[in-house]
């Protein structure tokens, strides 16, 4: 089943006639994607690949029936191009777009949500169902398909992870790029609660970075007990104070959102926390072969079982 | 980016906020003018982007000329918090009734900005959040309605609550105006942060800001051009990169690093750390690590001096191993002084074999590759001075 996109996902891309919005469009169809239409205000008419462009969203939508969008649209831009996805129905909006003001991704995130729309980013590489569709700019070479779900705060932290785990066999069943902005759609939470009531995922990995509160959240939401097995990585625990490091998001201010909190949140709630990208895998397997046996055991929680073992 | 008290002051003073009487200095002799133009006493304050001032001795509230001189002398010379005294505020001199604490942040929580108000001003807002959350006013703004009338409503409410008695009409209708027009300057001028720490009514009843704390946006510098010359002089090497879009960030070790993408680069440095040794920057080459960018990443870590091992870590995604090895046995080549510095490069993901092939053949005597990041780290920290 797989969370948020799926081979019936119908992909619109906003920006489609961009050097990004081409070329990755390409990538999308090679990874198997639906990608259904493309818009660039001016250019409706034009083709990119066999996909047809408009030069507005409304008019893709109603000519070929796209659900999702991934915007390339430049970020002066970039507020515009979200609230005409939303206004034109789309379900899901994925922002790849870097270097939005905030105030602008703000606005747009709260329409979304008025809307009932599902937003991914901004500032993300999108979001990958293997082997059935991926809607942004993902390597789709370095995944596989399976039964592990990865939500990640960074991008190509998260291909080197995945790649580790479809090396020891572990397939994805969907990986969720959020994003490195402060302000962002789809957080750790949201995530859960969607990998939780999915069948195809037995397991969840979760990167995370320094700065903001989303890990701790997520911490708190699988300690209120979460039916699989999490493990966690972060990045930033070397990070000097008031250093931006890459991200808008990743910076510890006034002493909060350090890594060290967020991995004792993260191990308080029963998630362990990798050394290194290298342990994950192993982790992923550990915790899997451990809800496995407590699952066979009559009458013991997986969390009543673990200080025991 | 972070302003300095007195340029968050005439934005202030722009957007109809009652400030005090001040005047910008940057030497003794102009702090003596500035406070005989105003009438002594004056303040002498710190110009300095961080906070912690006023405990650091960055404010001196002085009563003579000599007194101005020597003040001025004395904070020009500090440093706080790490970050150098840039210039010097001098402000006449009020009678204060009562502190309180305005802001609006803001608050990745919430997804948008948050009025924050503390009765009680000139404290730590963070450590009373934690001991009395009920002393704070604190209200999520809605991005798309803007400030609702009731949130004014609440913060005059729990300013009177706290002095005890109603306030004058004529404070109560100042400090409404007051959240109104900080409301107005966050918005309009794309602030994430707009803090007035103490807000105060003087013996008088007058409303008046006494400090300002503003960090703009730095995405949205584009529309607002009359703040994009305010920040800090920056780093030479750090602004170079910004230009050729590489995210550096100089730090203190002895060992250079370079990767494609944020998250790995941290986590570079974390597994550097962890074995004990010390980086001597953050350096992200972005997703496609072209040959131009590693090679300006080569030029400016180098140029630092210091830097006794270098450390590549990057992975193929969408760009192919063999084409970041080309490029970096280019930059290499292309960088005499980076000769005498080992390179420890760790490449894995699409196409890492024929990208290490390349490295091989390239034949540079100080290139040595690494079979996973474990042993990039720890061949860099026994070449560095970490280990």
């Amino acid at each position: 089943m797989a969370i948020v996109v799926d081979a019936g996902s119908r992909v619109l891309v906003q920006g489609i006639t961009g050097r990004e919005g081409t070329f990755h469009t390409r990538r999308m169809l090679a990874a198997g994607t639906k990608v259904v239409a493309g818009t660039s205000p001016g250019k409706g008419g034009r083709w990119v690949e066999d996909v047809p462009v408009f030069d507005t969203v409304a008019a893709a939508v109603s000519a070929t029936g796209a659900d999702t969008s991934v915007v390339f649209v430049p970020a002066r831009f970039a507020r515009d191009a979200l609230l005409e996805a939303a206004d034109a129905g789309l379900g899901t909006v994925v922002c790849i777009t870097e270097g939005i003001p905030v105030r602008d991704v703000t606005e747009a995130a709260a329409h979304l949500e008025r809307r009932g729309v599902a937003l991914i980013g901004p500032n993300c590489p999108g979001i990958i169902t293997p082997g059935a569709c991926s809607a942004g700019i993902m390597p789709a070479e370095v995944f596989a398909t399976g039964g592990v779900g990865v939500v990640s705060r960074s991008g190509t932290l998260t291909y080197e992870i995945v790649y580790g785990l479809t090396q020891a066999g572990l397939g994805q069943s969907t990986c969720i790029g959020m994003g490195g902005d402060p302000v962002h759609g789809l957080g750790f939470v949201e995530c859960l609660e969607m990998f939780a009531a999915d069948e195809q995922t037995e397991a969840v990995v979760l990167v995370g970075e320094i700065g903001g509160d989303d890990e701790e959240r997520a911490a708190e939401y699988i300690r209120g007990g979460f039916p699989k097995p999490v493990v966690a990585y972060l990045a930033g625990f070397s990070a000097p104070p008031g250093k931006r490091m890459g991200h808008a998001g990743a910076i510890v201010s006034g002493g909060s959102g350090t890594a060290a909190a967020k991995k004792q949140a993260l191990e308080e709630a029963g998630v362990p926390v990798a050394a290194s990208p290298a342990e994950i895998a192993g982790l992923v397997r550990e915790a899997g072969d451990r809800a496995w046996t407590d699952r066979r055991r009559p009458g013991s929680g997986r969390r009543a079982t673990r200080g025991t073992e | 980016m972070d302003l300095l008290e007195h340029q968050g002051k005439a934005l202030f003073a722009a957007a109809g906020l009652p400030v005090p009487a001040g005047r910008p200095a940057g030497t003794a002799d102009e702090a003596a003018a500035a406070a005989d133009e105003l009438g002594l006493p004056v303040a002498v304050k710190a110009q300095v982007r961080t906070g912690g001032r006023g405990k650091a001795g960055g404010i001196r509230v002085c009563r003579t000329r000599d007194e101005v001189t020597a003040a001025a002398d004395e904070i020009l010379r500090m440093s706080i918090g790490g970050r150098p005294v840039e210039s010097l505020l001098i402000e006449q001199g009020l009678a204060i009734a009562r502190e309180s604490y305005l802001a609006i942040v803001l608050s990745r929580h919430h997804r948008g900005p948050l009025l924050v108000f503390a009765a009680e001003g000139g404290v730590d807002v963070e450590q009373l959040a934690r001991t009395r959350p009920q002393a704070l006013v604190t209200t999520p703004v809605d991005p798309l309605l803007g400030l609702c009338d009731y949130q004014v409503r609440d913060v005059v409410a729990a300013a009177s609550a706290a002095a005890g008695v109603a306030d004058a009409e004529a404070t109560a209708t100042q400090l409404a105006a007051a959240v109104r027009g900080l409301w107005r300057l966050y918005e309009e001028r794309d602030a994430t942060l707009v803090e007035v720490n103490p807000l105060v009514v003087t013996a008088t009843g007058d409303v008046v800001c006494l400090d300002s704390k503003v960090t703009v946006d730095d995405s949205a510098l584009w529309r607002q051009p009359d703040l994009a010359g305010l920040g800090p002089a920056p780093d030479e090497r750090e602004r170079r990169a910004r230009e050729a879009g590489l995210s550096y960030i100089t730090l203190d070790g002895d060992i250079g690093v370079i990767g494609n993408g944020a998250g790995l680069v941290m986590s570079t440095l974390d597994q550097l750390a962890a074995a004990g040794g010390r980086a001597a920057n953050f350096c992200d080459v972005g997703g496609g690590a072209s040959a131009e960018a590693v090679a300006l990443a080569l030029e400016l870590i180098l140029s630092g001096g210091g830097v006794r091992a270098l450390v590549v870590n990057i992975f193929g995604g969408i760009t192919r191993g063999d084409r970041v090895a080309r490029g970096l046995i280019q930059a290499l080549q292309a960088t005499p002084a980076s000769a005498g510095v080992p390179v420890f490069v760790r490449l894995e993901g699409t196409a890492a074999d024929e990208g290490c092939a390349l490295l091989v053949e390239a034949g540079l005597a100080n290139i040595r590759l690494a079979g996973g990041v474990g042993e990039l780290v720890r061949l860099a920290c026994a070449a560095g001075g970490g280990a």
